[in-house]
């Protein structure tokens, strides 16, 4: 991707694209847009990466017997899950959309550390360099939650240098979150009050809180790993002391929350495109905000319910359990909000609103699903089956892949220039839609008769669903490929957008020029109404901040 | 099993339970997930834009009312499921007395099965109906998983403690042994199969050969290893008594008490100064760990248990199964 630098012959306006050309000006550049656009081009590779071992993965499960031996086919799942959760997923709508957008839907120039910005693309890089390195060398195969002690001493891959990508690219993310934080709370414009602010900058708070509280948890674990594994130490080991299971509650710590880094930025990418395309404020401003923050906090009080079969006391799980329930109903808010804004709209389908709805429909269903694994006595007979493994993907995919495909498609004028064909893009919302139902419906069927996950090789009654399940997953590369084809295309060839082409509300479409000049406003913007104000029926006066 | 049934096999009293409540669970989900489906498609269609320059809708701003009806009634029916779930979880996870014992053994990648009779298998078990059985699991190396989904429970086995579950088989039939956890290479391979036999059925399969019940195998190693020199079992000696202890209260020098389960033996034998009984030195009996295998100690473990026979029913496990791994 990187020979194919977006420049745009055209435009006559200085824009952050044109201002300047040559790979310095990218490598070195302390632009919040072009480091977005850094970002967006490292985790498309990424997610190609991810994608390919899936392949592997599902080529394999074709057959009862498989068509690779374990060790690779071990590695292939570990490498899958590494590659996607932690260089992928991640970063995947706050370091690209949100890097971009954070600073622009607040009125601010940049975000508040632009070199640290800048710092953390790279840390991201030496972190993956150093995670691709563990992968050429031959692989790992713990699985991506790196479970003690089967990782600190009986596998025989390349477990710390995997551990230790992973770590470096903790801090990118922890460095994403701090400057996101400080930019929300000091650089907003006159009039920018915090009730104002869009929810995408809601969700993004949100996610910066736990990415800034929870993501050093995971490194000490993993350093704590690779002590285990180079000395001996005795944390994880009972032979000497060590307890297996508590690198399992340090591991969840930050895992859990983490899955709310991977969905919190969807869903503030879809409060956007849903008001948008029914050109009306988001019903229940408060709630949708406030459910964020509140899936932050809670999302820490929740690790426990990873293991309700590993052996923790049965009163601890039930309180894990109780817990969990409660996390679901600031998400559940965030759906009924979402479909009430919907009533009585004007609604048009295109295509970022096509991502929207199906992610509020997946998501649905992997938030429903997710209550299957709260509910303990049910967790005992799905948890480490393909039941979960549908349900997780259901969120992770079904909700932020699509809400990431919807932001791409959102946003592509602002951050091009250019327009994308509405008719292709409309096609491959919907063959990316088949194709992952197709894939992982069939996985919980699959998980509730007793597959377990991470098997290489499977009894013969489980093939049907799981040919299927393939079938699906080739549906969904098509679906993935699509836009990769269609929107490289139009970066170069798309027809000119104007400043604000979905008529959208918003600092970043009414007051910023496409593409937007460097230092994003030509003059300081001045918020007068509240986010979302579609109808114009209710104008306040501003007062000043 | 055809592909597209909902329930596996239901082979023990927990798998109707537990599809009970996952039938319930579905009804909800199928509900809500219709509920939002139609929501959406219908608002998406009704209030369609018409003509591109239709007038903005009017704003709603949301409502009070709305938002706590929608978190109240979802939050009511979970706290069904919250109720159902944890009652239904510490049923299955809290052994009836007088179970049958059977002792567990994983290890990278085989399961290795041993009945207080003596029998031993690999990959396979051998159950009665109408009997609660209970598994008592350790591991040689990493953790695993004894997954039985015809049982609809699993428990992971991890290496330094004890787990355990039970379960009271219905049908009589062949069902799936899977290790749920991933282990290492051959993870997928780990697999077996439990056997579910009529009582009399399982008792003349009792009656195949042994080489002595794991009590007799228990009490050679109790000499073997000098412990019978302390331990004398009919007064006190060097060291306490262990006739008449399992399964009851004994007070540690620290004035707590713990109850002298699997776990609890297990860790005075490889860790003896863990956790010492009041009145009793600090440094008298050696450390065993990495000494004995795996196996030996469940020996040992039933050869002390047959110490203590049965008495009447009375002594309830105080503490649920799960919850007795020894904490540092």
């Amino acid at each position: 991707m990187s020979t194919t630098l977006p420049f745009a012959q055209t435009e006559t306006r200085v824009n952050y694209l044109n201002v300047e050309y040559g790979w310095k000006s990218w490598l070195f550049t302390t632009d919040h847009k072009r480091i977005a656009l850094l970002y967006l081009f490292s985790i498309t590779a990424f997610f190609f990466v991810g994608g390919a071992f899936a392949v592997g993965m599902r080529l394999n499960l074709l057959t009862p017997d498989g068509m690779f031996d374990h060790d690779t086919y071990n590695k292939l799942f570990t490498m899958h899950g590494v590659v996607m959760v932690f260089f992928f997923l991640v970063p995947s709508i706050p370091a690209t959309l949100g890097n971009f957008l954070v600073p622009l839907m607040i009125g601010a120039r940049d975000l508040a550390f632009p070199r640290i910005n800048l710092l953390s693309w790279y840390l991201y890089i030496i972190g993956s360099i150093i995670a691709l390195t563990a992968i050429v060398e031959g692989g790992v195969d713990t699985g991506w939650t790196f479970y003690a002690p089967f990782s600190s001493t009986y596998s025989n891959s390349n477990v710390i240098v995997s551990a230790l990508g992973v770590f470096i690219s903790g801090f990118s993310s922890i460095l994403t979150g701090l400057n996101f934080i400080v930019t929300i709370h000091t650089m907003r414009a006159p009039g920018m009050t915090w009730n104002r602010l869009p929810l995408f900058v809601w969700g993004h708070y949100a996610t910066s809180l736990i990415q800034v509280l929870g993501t050093p948890v995971i490194a000490i674990t993993l350093v704590l790993l690779m002590l285990e594994r180079l000395f001996h130490a005795g944390i994880f080991d009972p032979r000497v002391g060590g307890d297996p299971v508590l690198f399992q509650h340090l591991f969840w710590f930050y895992s859990h929350p983490a899955v709310y880094i991977m969905i919190l930025p969807g869903m503030a990418v879809v409060s956007e495109i849903v008001c948008c395309f029914s050109r009306k404020g988001i019903f229940g401003y408060t709630f949708v905000a406030i459910s964020s923050i509140a899936i932050a906090v809670l999302g820490f009080l929740v690790w426990g319910h990873h293991l309700f079969v590993a052996g923790q006391s049965l009163y601890a799980s039930m309180m894990f359990s109780f817990l969990s329930f409660l996390v679901a109903i600031p998400s559940a808010i965030k759906v009924f909000n979402w479909t009430a804004t919907i009533y009585r709209g004007s609604v048009t389908y295109e295509t970022p609103m096509l991502y929207a709805f199906g992610f509020i429909g997946l998501f649905t269903m992997g938030g429903l699903t997710g209550l299957f694994l709260a509910t303990m006595a049910v967790d005992v007979h799905v948890t480490d089956t393909y039941f979960v493994i549908a349900h997780f993907h259901y969120v992770m995919v079904g909700g932020m892949v699509m809400a990431y495909l919807g932001g791409i498609h959102f946003w592509f004028p602002k951050i091009t220039g250019r327009m994308y064909p509405e008719g292709w893009a409309r096609f491959a919302a919907l063959v990316v839609f088949v194709g992952f139902n197709l894939t992982f419906f069939p996985q919980f069927l699959l998980g509730y008769q007793g597959m377990p996950r991470r098997y290489a090789h499977y009894p013969p009654e489980f093939q049907v669903l799981n040919v299927m399940s393939t079938a699906g997953a080739s549906i969904l590369a098509l679906g993935y490929l699509l836009p990769m084809i269609y929107l490289t295309w139009s970066w170069r060839k798309g027809p000119l957008a104007s400043q604000n082409p979905w008529n959208a509300k918003g600092l970043e479409w009414e007051q910023a020029a496409t593409p937007p000049p460097t230092f994003n406003f030509d003059h300081q913007p001045v918020v007068t109404e509240p986010a979302y104000n579609y109808s114009g029926v209710e104008r306040e006066v501003h007062l000043g901040s | 099993m055809g592909p597209f049934t909902i329930f596996p096999a239901r082979a023990s009293a927990a798998a109707g339970e537990v599809d009970a409540l996952y039938t319930f669970l579905c009804v909800v989900a199928v509900g809500m997930t219709a509920l939002i489906f139609i929501c959406v498609f219908y608002f998406a269609i009704k209030y369609r834009r018409r003509h591109p320059d239709d007038p903005p809708p009017k704003a709603i701003h949301g409502s009070l009312p709305l938002e706590f009806t929608w978190s109240i009634l979802p939050l009511l029916v979970m706290m069904v499921m919250f109720a159902w779930g944890t009652k239904l979880y510490f049923h299955n996870y809290t052994a009836p007395p007088n179970t049958l014992d059977i002792y567990v053994t994983g290890k990278q990648w085989m399961w290795k099965m041993q009945y207080p009779t003596g029998q031993r298998e690999i990959n396979e078990l051998h159950v009665p109906t109408g009997r609660p059985v209970k598994l008592i699991l350790a591991s040689e190396d990493v953790i695993h998983s004894f997954y039985i989904p015809a049982f609809r429970l699993k428990h992971d086995v991890v290496p330094g403690s004890y787990r355990s579950y039970w379960f009271e088989p219905t049908e009589v039939g062949r069902y799936h042994i899977f290790c749920a956890e991933y282990c290492g290479t051959n993870h997928s391979d780990m697999i077996g199969l439990v056997t579910v036999m009529s009582p009399s059925d399982f008792e003349n399969w009792l009656t195949g050969g042994s080489g002595g019940s794991m009590k007799e195998q228990g009490e050679k190693l109790f000499s073997q290893y000098g412990c019978v020199t302390c331990h004398v079992t009919d007064r006190e000696g060097r060291c306490p008594s262990l006739r008449d202890v399992f399964g009851k209260p004994v007070v540690l020098d620290t004035g707590k008490s713990v109850i002298a389960d699997e776990s609890y033996v297990r860790e005075s034998i490889l860790n003896p100064n863990a956790k010492v009984v009041k009145g009793y030195s600090h440094d008298v009996m050696p450390a065993f760990e990495g000494q004995i295998s795996e196996d030996g100690l469940l020996q040992l473990v039933a050869y002390i248990k047959s110490l203590s026979p049965p008495t009447l029913p009375a002594a309830k496990p105080a503490a649920p199964p799960p919850a007795t791994r020894s904490s540092k």
